[in-house]
C-alpha cells in the first residue's frame, strides 16, 4: 500500500461570519494531498477529506462504516447540539448493511418519485397557508419561524397521521429539538424523551385503528419491530425538520439577490449544491486499513467527508462559489452518497420548490427587513443554516 | 448507449427515475425498474446523469 507524504493538521473547519459560504481553506486542503488531519472540537482526531471524488469513495467503500459502535468512531458529542441517539434501536443512519438496509427497503416506498409526487397538493396547501397566515399577522415576519421550520414540520406531521390535536404538543417539542441555541442539552433530552413517548402512543393507536399514513402503512407490513418503529420515526422526524429548514431560508436569502432565476427548473438543485447545510454530518470510521487517494487511513481512524468541499470542487464544478442554476454538472453530494444517502431528498426538493415558487409570486414584493450582513447564521451548530430569517414586504 | 440495472444494489434513491422518467421507473418497492435498454438520443443527458448521480452503483450506462 503505498502512502503519501505525511498530512498536514489543520484546525477544525467552521464557517464565520467572514465566510459563509463554504471555506476557501478546503481549496488548499484539495490541492494537497485531499486529505488532511484535525480534531474534532472534542479533541478526537479525524481525517478531512475534501475532494468531491474522495468523499464519493470514502462513502461507498466497503470498509468504512457508519456505526457508531466500532472502535474509533467520531462522536462529536453534546458541543455540536445534536441529542446522542446511536442506542436507538431504528436508528438506522448508524447502521451498516446489510442490518441498514432492512430498514431502507420498508422506508423506501414511502419517499419514492412517484409516492412524493402524489404528496403535492398537500404541500401546495401547507405553503399557502403559512403564507396566508404571515400577510394576515402584518407586513413583516421572521421567515425561519413563521415558514421555513413550519412548512416541514406540518408535511412530516401530516405524512406520519399526527393527529391535528397532537400537533403542538408535537411541534413544540420538535422546536426544542431543533433550536440549538436557544435549547440546553438536558431540554433537548427531555424533548426527545417525550416525543419517543408520544410516538409510542401513535403507534399503539395506530395498531388499533390504522388510517391513511406512514406509520399505520409500515405496521401494516410487519417488518419492524414497534421499538424499532419509534426509532425510525424520531429520525424521520429530526431529519425531515432543520435540515429542510435551512436549506429553504438559505435559498430564500440567495434568491432575492439573484431574482432573475426564480422559476428555473434547476433551481433548487443548485442551492443544494451551493449551501451544502450538511457539511460534516456524514460521520464515519475505517474498519479495516484502507487507502484513499493514496493516503493511508488506519483501522479505528475516523473520517469526515465534507460534503460542502466537495459540492465547492473546481474539478468538477467550475466558480463553485457562483449561483448558477444552468451549469452542466449535477453530481452534487449535498444529500450524502451511497447506500445512507437522504432518504427524504425527493420530498425535500418537492418543498423546497413549491415553497419559493409561492413565495415569490404570492409575495412579490418580499425583501429582507435587515442589511444582509446583520442576519444570523449558524456558525456553531452541525448544520448550516439562519437562526432568523427577518423579511417585510 | 446501452442501459444495464443491477436491482439488488438500488437503494431507492430515485435519481434515475428523477432525471430519465421515459428510461427508469421505481417499482411499488422503490426499486429501480428498467423501461427502455436503448435509450433515444433524446433520453441520453438525462440518462448519463442518471448513472453519475446513483448513488449505489445500480445504474451503468454503456456508451457502445
Amino acid at each position: 500500500m503505498t502512502t503519501s507524504t505525511d498530512p498536514t493538521v489543520v484546525g477544525f473547519p467552521r464557517r464565520t461570519p467572514e465566510e459563509p459560504l463554504p471555506l476557501s481553506q478546503y481549496a488548499s486542503h484539495r490541492e494537497q494531498n485531499g486529505l488532511v488531519l484535525s480534531h474534532l472540537p472534542n479533541g478526537v482526531p479525524i481525517w478531512l477529506v475534501t475532494r468531491h471524488e474522495d468523499v464519493r469513495a470514502v462513502l461507498t467503500h466497503p470498509k468504512i462504516s457508519a456505526n457508531p459502535d466500532n472502535e474509533g468512531f467520531p462522536n462529536v458529542g453534546e458541543t455540536m447540539g445534536v441529542p446522542k441517539q446511536d442506542q436507538i434501536p431504528g436508528w438506522f443512519v448508524g447502521l451498516d448493511s446489510p442490518e441498514h438496509d432492512r430498514f431502507r427497503k420498508v422506508l423506501i416506498p414511502e419517499f419514492t418519485v412517484r409516492r412524493v409526487r402524489e404528496l403535492r397538493p398537500a404541500i401546495e396547501r401547507t405553503v399557502d397557508e403559512r403564507i396566508d397566515a404571515m400577510l394576515a399577522a402584518g407586513d413583516h415576519a421572521d421567515l425561519i419561524s413563521e415558514f421555513a421550520l413550519p412548512v416541514p414540520s406540518l408535511v412530516i406531521s401530516s405524512l406520519l397521521g399526527v393527529p391535528p390535536a397532537d400537533r403542538d404538543f408535537f411541534e413544540s417539542r420538535t422546536r426544542t429539538l431543533v433550536a440549538i441555541r436557544t435549547s440546553t442539552d438536558e431540554e433537548r433530552a427531555t424533548a426527545t424523551r417525550e416525543l419517543l413517548r408520544y410516538i409510542n402512543r401513535l403507534i399503539a393507536i395506530k395498531e388499533k385503528w390504522p388510517g391513511d399514513d406512514l406509520i399505520s402503512r409500515l405496521l401494516a407490513t410487519g417488518q419492524l419491530t414497534s421499538v424499532e418503529l419509534s426509532g425510525v420515526l424520531l429520525l424521520l422526524l429530526i431529519a425531515g425538520h432543520e435540515t429542510t429548514a435551512n436549506n429553504i431560508g438559505l435559498g430564500v436569502v440567495t434568491l432575492l439577490g439573484n431574482r432573475q432565476w426564480i422559476g428555473n427548473e434547476r433551481l433548487v438543485e443548485e442551492l443544494l449544491r451551493l449551501h451544502s447545510v450538511a457539511d460534516m454530518v456524514a460521520l464515519r470510521v475505517a474498519v479495516d486499513d484502507v487507502e484513499i487517494a493514496g493516503q493511508l487511513i488506519r483501522k479505528g481512524e475516523g473520517i469526515v467527508p465534507l460534503l460542502a468541499a466537495a459540492n465547492h470542487d473546481t474539478e468538477v464544478f467550475g466558480c463553485p462559489h457562483a449561483f448558477d442554476p444552468e451549469r452542466s454538472e449535477r453530481r452534487h453530494v449535498a444529500f450524502g452518497y451511497g447506500v445512507h444517502q437522504c432518504l427524504g431528498q425527493n420530498l425535500v426538493r418537492v418543498e423546497m420548490e413549491i415553497a419559493y415558487r409561492k413565495l415569490f409570486e404570492r409575495i412579490p414584493t418580499l425583501e429582507l427587513a435587515v442589511p444582509l450582513d446583520e442576519l444570523a447564521f449558524k456558525y456553531d451548530g452541525i448544520l448550516f443554516g439562519l437562526h432568523e430569517l427577518p423579511v417585510r414586504w | 448507449m446501452r442501459v444495464t440495472v443491477d436491482s439488488e444494489r438500488c437503494v431507492g434513491a430515485g435519481q434515475c427515475a428523477l432525471n430519465a422518467p421515459e428510461v427508469f421507473d421505481q417499482d411499488e418497492d422503490g426499486i429501480v425498474v428498467l423501461l427502455v435498454r436503448e435509450p433515444r438520443e433524446a433520453d441520453a443527458e438525462g440518462v448519463r446523469a442518471a448513472g453519475d448521480l446513483c448513488p449505489s452503483g445500480s445504474v451503468t450506462v454503456h456508451e457502445d
